[in-house]
């Protein structure tokens, strides 16, 4: 287990390149090969969360250094790729594995072999990798090409179902926003070479003073990243994108928009946390964040395509995330952490309702072959469990009491009052447009006049849902719990914990 | 295709093949590695399809697309290898075997026998881009035909 960090990423890889020479032997065997190395995934990311959450001090992996833990030469210079796990990294690792393993049991199921089956499940296990390793890695570069490999994997997935004419127009949207974002990230780092000649981003965060140059770094990163979070000036390819994607794919996909709010956490509280910490950054990203909400939720309101409608959901959501950021990016500390709190809960509130959404449209999608809502109704009668999945994510994510959502976005609300009260204002009311939005999405689909019939799913998928049915539950009932042990440490490790995380890997 | 074409490529192919491999096999030492090395020879397969035609070379796509797994499995097979110590650990690097010689200090005009696993990690990312771009380059010569 001295490996896990970098086997959590190196086996899906593996697995991704193998399922498809195993595919041209049985189909069967690339079947349990996916399994296998998702559930490898699962066992290393979780020990690597027991572990760093256990210790409380991040977790050092130094790749090709004649042991891990040796990530400086001589002179204090560190020289090789680093991985750094701490608190919020482990917690992202969690959320990251959630995601894929549900993913990859409704794939298994979902995808038919006729369609290409094999590329979906190998991409999924891409996509995967590429996510575990943005939230492990402890250098920039190494961050920018795991940030590549996700936009890849996500591109390819998203334009799965090539022989309609709609998901390659979304693949092509997401590729250009993703390249365009990837450029920046990618210029941003180069400059940060030239000025310091150094990629690690503990050594970095060390060395920077606020210059000019460091200053445009900042903003290059913030607005590559922003752009590959689906902020709001730049969401446009999100609906797109969540709505023609498979539906196993969308779950990943939500995960891999999380990752990238990580990363923007990472830059502003760690990477910049030091000389560049000023309280200006945290007022744009809160009011990003804040216009995002609220036009994401009035787009949700006109919808007639349920994977677009839910699609837009997902975006309002990303947006809370951004002003829980924001909000902690102008206090950093006090009701700055209680911020960060809700935002980081809010993650994993937001996939498992997210996706447990996108989960059962990809059913309703894959039983009647539509999801116009102008053309579904009554379904209610023959998709039992799906509509009560849905009922459940739909109550979730519009913040109902006691489901999950309720609890990351009051503290949300009551760290931006603080801040800001217009801009907790504009967040609850986009919630309560937000149950408007679910509430007709669902009587749409599964209420209405005449019972409707239809195929049940299959057994695999409506355990995947279930899933994440029972995580909404869970979180939601016992928010204390996962406060006290998940998140509160990482939003710790963001805030006080800067000097840890340098340390770590620097020594001293 | 024209006599003239036909003629050159055969004069360059084997040319082509001989600067993409010695890009692949010197890449621990001058300018290039797996990647450019492994594009450069693709572009035999881009004459190919000039020369043949697409549909020809259709046949092809399948080999390549087990040739670019087997790349790609290789070069993280290769990082496995030094799981004994870290992942990506060079354990071949001054072990006296293939590529284990220990590196001349000093102006030296470069040793190829030296660097471990980077020269087999380079030929595992050539075989990956000459099976990629191979298979990128046929699929696109036969885009736009009823036949697809």
């Amino acid at each position: 287990m001295v490996h896990a960090p970098i086997l959590a990423i190196a086996v899906p890889l593996l697995g991704a390149f193998a399922a498809p020479l195993l595919a041209k032997l049985d189909k069967r065997a690339r079947d349990a090969w996916v399994l296998a190395a998702g559930l490898a995934v699962a066992v290393f990311g979780i020990a690597v969360a027991v572990k760093v959450l256990g210790t409380g001090t991040p977790w050092v992996y130094t790749l090709g250094a004649p042991s891990p833990g040796a990530a400086v030469t001589q002179g204090g210079f560190p020289i090789r790729i680093v991985l750094v796990v701490d608190a919020l990294g482990a917690f992202m690792g969690i959320v990251a594995i959630l995601a894929g393993a549900v993913g990859l049991l409704y794939g298994l199921h979902y995808l038919r072999e006729e369609e290409g089956k094999t590329l979906g499940l190998s991409l999924l296990l891409l996509l995967w990798a590429g996510i575990l390793g943005l939230v492990y890695t402890g250098d920039l570069f190494n961050f920018f090409v795991f940030l590549e490999i996700t936009s890849i994997a996500a591109c390819a997935l998203i334009g799965y179902r090539v022989w309609e004419s709609r998901p390659p127009e979304a693949a092509f949207k997401t590729m250009t926003m993703y390249t365009l974002g990837g450029l920046l990230v990618l210029v941003a780092v180069g400059l940060l070479y030239g000025e310091h000649g150094a990629l690690n981003i503990a050594y970095l965060s060390k060395l920077i003073t606020g210059s000019a140059v460091e200053r445009l770094a900042l903003g290059l990163l913030l607005g590559g990243l922003l752009m590959k979070a689906g902020a709001v000036p730049a969401h446009m390819w999100a609906p797109d994108a969540y709505g023609e994607a498979p539906a196993m794919a969308t779950v990943v996909l939500v995960a891999n928009t999380q990752a990238s709010i990580y990363a923007i956490m990472r830059v502003v509280f760690t990477l910049f946390g030091g000389a560049l910490a000023r309280p200006g950054i945290g007022w744009l990203i809160a009011s990003l964040g804040t216009v995002t909400v609220i036009v994401a939720v009035l787009m949700a309101l006109i919808q007639r395509h349920l994977g677009r409608l839910i699609a837009y959901g997902a975006v309002s959501q990303i947006g809370y995330m951004l002003l829980a950021v924001g909000v902690a990016a102008v206090a950093r500390g006090g009701f700055g952490e209680v911020a960060l709190r809700g935002g980081i809960f809010h993650m994993i509130n937001d996939a498992a309702s997210v996706g447990l959404l996108f989960l059962v449209a990809g059913a309703i999608r894959r039983a009647v072959g539509s999801v116009d809502l102008m053309g579904l109704g009554g379904l209610g009668r023959s998709l039992r469990w799906e509509s009560g999945f849905f009922l459940l994510g739909a109550l979730a994510l519009a913040g109902i009491p006691p489901l999950n959502g309720f609890a990351s976005k009051f503290l949300i609300y009551e760290s931006a009052f603080r801040a800001s009260p217009i801009l907790s204002a504009i967040a609850v009311l986009a919630s309560i447009l937000l149950l408007a939005v679910v509430v007709r999405a669902f009587h749409g689909t599964f209420l209405g006049p005449e019972p409707k019939e239809a195929p049940p799913s299959p057994k695999g998928m409506l355990v995947a849902m279930g899933v994440l049915a029972l995580l909404i539950l869970v979180l939601g009932l016992f928010p204390g719990f996962f406060l006290g042990r998940l998140v509160g440490p990482a939003a710790k490790a963001l805030l006080a914990g800067r000097a840890a995380y340098l340390a770590a890997v620097l020594g001293g | 295709m024209s006599v003239v074409v036909r003629t050159i490529t055969r004069v360059v192919l084997p040319v082509a093949l001989a600067f993409g491999g010695y890009v692949i096999m010197h890449g621990h030492l001058t300018p290039g590695g797996g990647f450019q090395g492994g594009a450069v020879t693709a572009s035999i397969v881009a004459l190919l399809v000039v020369v043949l035609g697409g549909e020809r070379l259709k046949g092809a796509k399948g080999w390549l697309s087990v040739l670019e797994d087997v790349g790609a499995i290789a070069f993280v097979a290769l990082a496995f290898l030094g799981i004994g110590a870290t992942f990506f650990r060079n354990i071949l690097a001054g072990s006296g075997g293939l590529f284990g010689a220990p590196v001349p200090t000093g102006p030296n005009p470069g040793n190829l026998n030296t660097a471990g696993t980077l020269p087999l990690m380079n030929w595992a990312v050539g075989l990956k881009v000459i099976a990629g771009l191979g298979s990128v380059v046929i699929l696109l010569s036969l885009f736009g035909r009823e036949d697809g």
